[in-house]
């Protein structure tokens, strides 16, 4: 007998599939498979972003830098409230664009045409598992940097403490779930890694500039500000201004119980987009390359 | 799983697209044993690889009836998954990633994985564990695929191509994992258009032609089917006698080449007639049929 022969029967279990390799049994296992085998999708997904000098400037440079390259539009303009904050919380929108819209649209094409996601497909993980575990590293980054740089800028700035803090983690995290899925539905329509910048940029250039993130929309002509409400990014910035200093600028700041009416179409318009982009990845998503 | 089989498919159909749409398995049905290596032969394009995809539960059935380890593989993947190992045809990885690093990602998405490490030796892949895998040559992907296929200890082991694009040193080292996991317990499904492939290894093997299942049975069987050959140079012998068991003869590019199906019967009345009459039969050859002549056979006589 070879070695390979003796090396491969004394780890191989043969004949049934009861053996004692086996984890993650019952209903606490069976999470922490769910857990297991994202945590290892994840790790490897953050190897490979940062390796990835683009995507890793994409995800750490841009959107601070976009924060203070467009700061100084909002000098003259009436924006009822401290353009300070204003600036601040329009972080969250680069960050959904950048980091999470744009950087993991290319990540879902890069994988899908290197046959990544078709191999991951023939293992243990459910296609919704492959899908997450991608996009842990994308999601978290945008989270930790808004999580840093609120406080961080808030005590910089001489800024107010938020009127009504969930509601800006509850704005962020909506925000987070629209743009991830908004990047796999991109995907599907967008053959290489190339092309992304061209097929996610029709989105990011209308959110940046009509969302509120850069400036109002109501400095738009009507009716594009009542339109732009409806726009994915607007109600994660709307949610955010209304959190902090608790007006989104067209009218006077309110307290906590104040903020919780006018959240109500914000909160609405994710929950529809989250609807949108689950039936569209659902229905949609290519996990081959197109012959 | 009623001691049918542990991989099982009934007048199984798949056709691309709407109906009207191209079917590239047409009515494919067999069953492979707990333990068996079982061999899917066939030119490009006969369907192999849409059966596998099938097998392995990642496209549904278009008809039929397909069962792994007694259960729907597509719809019942939960269950068939962890005890299975697939290597595709053509399956990526991310090119930054090392050869570890990339084991070690999916051994975390294993239920019962083997050890990293001991697994690459496996394949002769331990002195390349860190080398990204971009910088791998093709051969070495295909024995990282392989490794892959194998780091969740399946009880069943699907394997498409999965020595195409090896060298002769790295094919015989793959063969040789191959069987050593099949007498670990393992059943294999493998397809291959290598006919000495499946001669090495295969129990059993199936000729896929045009969807179909064309012949299938050990490789005794479907050697037996056709006849064995004897050749020698025609010059200076003289017209051949009337020999036992012999389907025809022809002489081409000055050779005689009979087609018989009683090999030793008329190799020895050959040889005694040629002693007779003091003939050297020069180059004289004399084989079995090969799974190349039944395969062959099959991809020829199937009416477009």
């Amino acid at each position: 007998m070879t070695e390979r022969d003796t090396a491969v029967r004394d780890s191989t279990v043969s004949g049934t599939g009861d053996d004692m390799g086996a984890r993650d049994t019952g209903r606490n296992g069976r999470t922490a498979g769910v857990r297991r085998r994202i945590t290892a999708l994840a790790r490897a997904e953050l190897l490979l972003l940062l390796r990835n000098r683009l995507a890793l400037g994409t995800a750490l440079l841009l959107p601070i830098g976009s924060l203070f390259l467009f700061a100084p539009i909002l000098e003259d303009l009436d924006i009822g409230m401290a353009a300070r904050a204003y600036s601040l919380t329009g972080l969250a929108g680069f960050l959904l664009l950048y980091v999470v819209y744009y950087n993991l649209a290319t990540a879902y094409v890069a994988r899908r045409e290197e046959l990544v996601l078709k191999r991951l497909r023939t293992g243990e993980c459910t296609d919704a598992e492959i899908l997450a575990g991608t996009a842990v590293p994308a999601v978290a980054g945008a989270l930790i940097q808004m999580a840093v740089a609120v406080p961080v800028g808030a005590l910089l700035l001489d800024l107010p403490v938020p009127v009504n803090a969930p509601l800006m983690l509850l704005g962020m995290l909506g925000g987070l779930v629209v743009f991830w899925l908004l990047a796999a539905a991109s995907s599907v329509f967008t053959r290489s890694t190339e092309l992304a910048q061209l097929t996610t940029m029709p989105l990011v250039l209308i959110c940046l500039f009509a969302s509120g993130v850069v400036f109002p929309a109501t400095q738009w002509p009507d009716p594009v500000p009542e339109i732009a409400r409806f726009l994915p990014l607007t109600p994660v910035m709307e949610l955010m201004r209304l959190g902090w200093v608790g007006t989104t600028g067209e009218r006077a700041p309110v307290d906590f119980v104040g903020t919780l009416r006018p959240a109500g179409l914000p909160l609405a318009v994710l929950v529809a987009w989250i609807g949108v982009g689950v039936w569209t990845v659902r229905r949609f998503f290519r996990w081959e390359p197109r012959r | 799983m009623n001691g049918t089989g542990v991989v099982e498919a009934r007048g199984l159909r798949r056709r691309y697209g709407a109906s009207g749409g191209y079917e590239a398995v047409r009515d494919v049905s067999f069953a492979v044993a707990e333990g068996e290596l079982f061999a899917l032969l066939g030119t490009n394009g006969a369907g192999k690889t849409s059966t596998m995809e099938v097998l392995e539960g990642l496209a549904p059935a278009t008809g039929g009836q397909v069962r792994v380890l007694g259960h729907d593989p597509f719809r019942e993947r939960r269950a068939v998954r962890p005890r299975i190992g697939v290597m595709l045809q053509e399956g990526g990885f991310p090119s930054t990633l090392t050869v570890a690093e990339t084991a070690r990602m999916w051994a975390g998405t294993l239920t019962r994985p083997r050890s990293v490490a001991p697994t690459l030796e496996l394949v002769d892949l331990a002195h390349r564990a860190s080398t990204p895998v971009q910088q791998l040559s093709g051969g070495e992907r295909r024995r990282l695929d392989l490794a892959l296929a194998v780091l969740g200890r399946p009880d069943v082991l699907f394997l498409d191509e999965p020595t195409t694009g090896l060298d002769p040193q790295s094919r015989q080292n793959a063969w040789e994992l191959i069987r050593a996991l099949r007498a670990g317990g393992t059943t294999i499904l493998l397809t291959t258009h290598y006919l000495t492939e499946a001669q090495e290894l295969a129990d059993r093997v199936a000729i896929m032609h045009r969807g179909r299942i064309a012949a299938h049975g050990t490789i005794g069987e479907l050697v037996r089917r056709y006849p064995a050959r004897i050749g020698f140079a025609a010059d200076g012998v003289p017209a051949l006698p009337e020999l036992p068991g012999v389907r025809d003869s022809t002489t081409t590019g000055g050779r005689v080449t009979i087609r018989t199906d009683a090999l030793q019967e008329t190799l020895t009345a050959l040889l005694t007639w040629a002693q007779r009459l003091g003939i050297t039969l020069d180059g004289l050859d004399a084989r079995e049929a090969s799974l190349d002549e039944a395969f062959m056979a099959i991809a020829e006589e199937v009416p477009a």
